[in-house]
């Protein structure tokens, strides 16, 4: 058992450095257990898919915070995240809330849910703001940013002469970014 | 150009690709300068902001990649829904095994224990309302039958031996046809009525229904005098329970009229019999045959018998056999002269007192040797 558990602690921290091994481990150990939650209470196997994948994320960024103790098993943990973001989401349709108790047992994941749709929101904003930032300025500051690529190699690539040359371009794309990103994110919060 | 001067000089800073020398510059900068400060703490947030996204969108795209890996080796199986009663059928199929042999063995018990435990012979518990003249009665009235036999040179019908049961009906033509109790009838060599002021008139039996127990009987006397309209209808709906309801018959052996009252206590009869009613009134034997009457003064059943077990359990015929009667009658025979039964209730109105006036004269008692 306590193997098990510091197994599982080994598996999130691989998790948080992007170890896709990782992620594939526990696609295969859990993935089903979600997908025959939602699809059993009204859900589609993309809603399945789409539940799974932001537990995973709720559970990458709280790998990724360091302060994350499970203090559970993975698999308890991932059912009640499941679980409370599909109920969430059937709520938002306004469907009719299946009775979802009994199946397994859950722990409290409220504030994990909460912390999460607020970075689902700010997420939702960069993607706004990078989709009206248009090109190239947008595969440019992906290449730097999400990539992590150098500035030589995103010279090339973009066929700019020298590196200072795709580094200053990257700072004006960068201006203009945050400029959309900001005016998006004061128009949320104000709303 | 200073912008972008600056926004290098915070990514590096930040970064920690400064020097020693051009850190402690820039700090000093950023202490002087309250702008540089927010700038720095904007693009602070602003990288962060960044690098989570560029984190999920990697993370969502590698997710994604598994995703479809898995569903490509069959690890993830997404067939087309089975029908969820097949899915529960297999979920529950071992509870659903045990509660069914619990459910055979039980009902298997229950059934051996009701066997067991039945009287065997319930029918006998079902004693019909006909009165039974006593025998002994004959012998002492031995005197008697010389003052009857010279009162029967003067009202040459009046039968010369006593009845060998008695019960009650009822007209429901004023031409002179009663309904009575079948089993009041059915082994008469021949059948007498009277009425509440005594006048006797010989009756023959047109027919006779042992299920529902319902026998149909016609005055054959000229002395008879048509009744013009009868002050009661036949009810053609099942009553329902709790309805008040009251009789009138011949209990007593000396031709005089009872009254009594009770109401509706089950929509079946006896052994849930669905050709009669149960009811819930004080009765003898003599009130065979005798109508049952709701509120309204409709009849609404011929009262039949009692279950000997309980006190004040009796069955009536339900008023619909006698519907059911006339047209067998219809079809059997080939008169002109239907029975055709009233249908206007007068007695909606009345009292009770003053309805059973009127009825009494409609209700007579039949006597059958």
């Amino acid at each position: 058992m306590k193997s098990e558990a510091s197994e599982e602690i080994r598996l999130l921290q691989r998790l948080a450095q992007n170890d896709r091994q990782a992620a594939e481990t526990i696609y295969r150990q859990h993935y089903n257990m979600v997908q025959s939650l939602v699809t059993n209470n009204n859900g589609s196997f993309d809603d399945a898919r789409d539940i799974f994948q932001e537990a995973i994320i709720v559970l990458y960024q709280k790998a990724k915070s360091g302060s994350f103790e499970l203090n559970c098993q993975l698999k308890t943990y991932l059912y009640s995240v499941c679980r409370r973001l599909w109920l969430k989401r059937l709520q938002q349709q306004q469907q009719y809330l299946p009775d979802m108790n009994g199946l397994a047992d859950t722990v409290p994941v409220e504030e994990e849910i909460e912390a999460h749709s607020q970075r689902n929101a700010q997420f939702t904003m960069m993607e706004k703001a990078m989709l009206h930032l248009g090109e190239p300025c947008r595969s440019l500051l992906e290449a730097f940013y999400l990539q992590k690529k150098n500035m030589t190699e995103i010279a090339s690539h973009f066929g700019y002469t020298n590196a200072d040359n795709a580094k200053n371009q990257k700072y004006k794309c960068l201006m203009r970014l945050r400029k959309l990103f900001f005016a998006e994110y004061k128009n949320n919060n104000n709303v | 150009m200073e912008e972008l001067q600056l926004l290098d000089a915070i990514e590096r800073y930040l970064n920690g690709q400064m020097s020693a020398e051009e850190k402690q510059r820039f700090e000093q900068l950023r202490k002087e300068n309250p702008d540089v400060d927010q700038r720095v703490v904007e693009h602070t947030f602003f990288l962060h902001q960044m690098e989570q996204f560029g984190d999920i969108k990697n993370l969502k795209s590698t997710l994604n990649d598994i995703h479809s890996q898995l569903r490509a080796e069959g690890a993830i199986k997404e067939e087309k829904r089975k029908a969820t009663i097949v899915e529960l059928w297999k979920k529950y199929k071992r509870v659903v095994a045990v509660a069914a042999s619990i459910a055979g063995i039980t009902a298997i018990s229950i059934s051996v224990i009701a066997y067991l435990f039945t009287p065997k012979a319930n029918h006998s518990e079902y004693r019909q309302l006909a009165q039974r003249f006593a025998r002994l009665e004959n012998k002492q009235k031995g005197t008697e039958i010389e003052i009857s036999q010279l009162k029967n040179q003067i009202s040459t019908t009046k039968p010369k031996a006593d009845p060998k049961l008695g019960g009650t009906g009822f007209l429901i033509d004023g031409k002179g046809y009663l309904v009575t109790s079948a089993h009041v009838v059915v082994n008469a060599d021949s059948v007498y009525v009277q009425n509440v002021k005594g006048d006797y008139y010989k009756a023959s039996t047109i027919y006779i229904n042992k299920q529902s127990d319902i026998a149909i009987l016609k005055i054959e006397d000229n002395r008879f005098q048509f009744v013009k309209s009868l002050p009661y209808s036949i009810s053609k709906n099942n009553s329902d329970l709790g309805e008040e309801i009251f009789t009138l018959g011949y209990p007593r052996s000396n031709a005089e009229i009872v009254y009594n009252r009770g109401y509706l206590s089950a929509g079946t009869g006896y052994n849930g019999d669905t050709l009669a009613y149960q009811i819930a009134i004080s009765a003898n034997p003599g009130n065979s045959g005798g109508p049952i009457f709701n509120e309204a003064g409709d009849v609404i059943g011929v009262l039949s018998g009692k279950q000997e077990s309980a006190e004040g359990v009796f069955f009536s015929s339900r008023s619909k056999n006698i519907y059911t009667a006339l047209q067998e009658i219809r079809k059997d025979s080939t008169s002109e002269d239907r029975i055709k039964l009233p249908v206007t209730v007068p007695l909606r109105t009345l009292n009770r007192t003053q309805q059973i006036k009127r009825i009494e004269e409609c209700v007579f008692m039949v006597k059958s040797y």
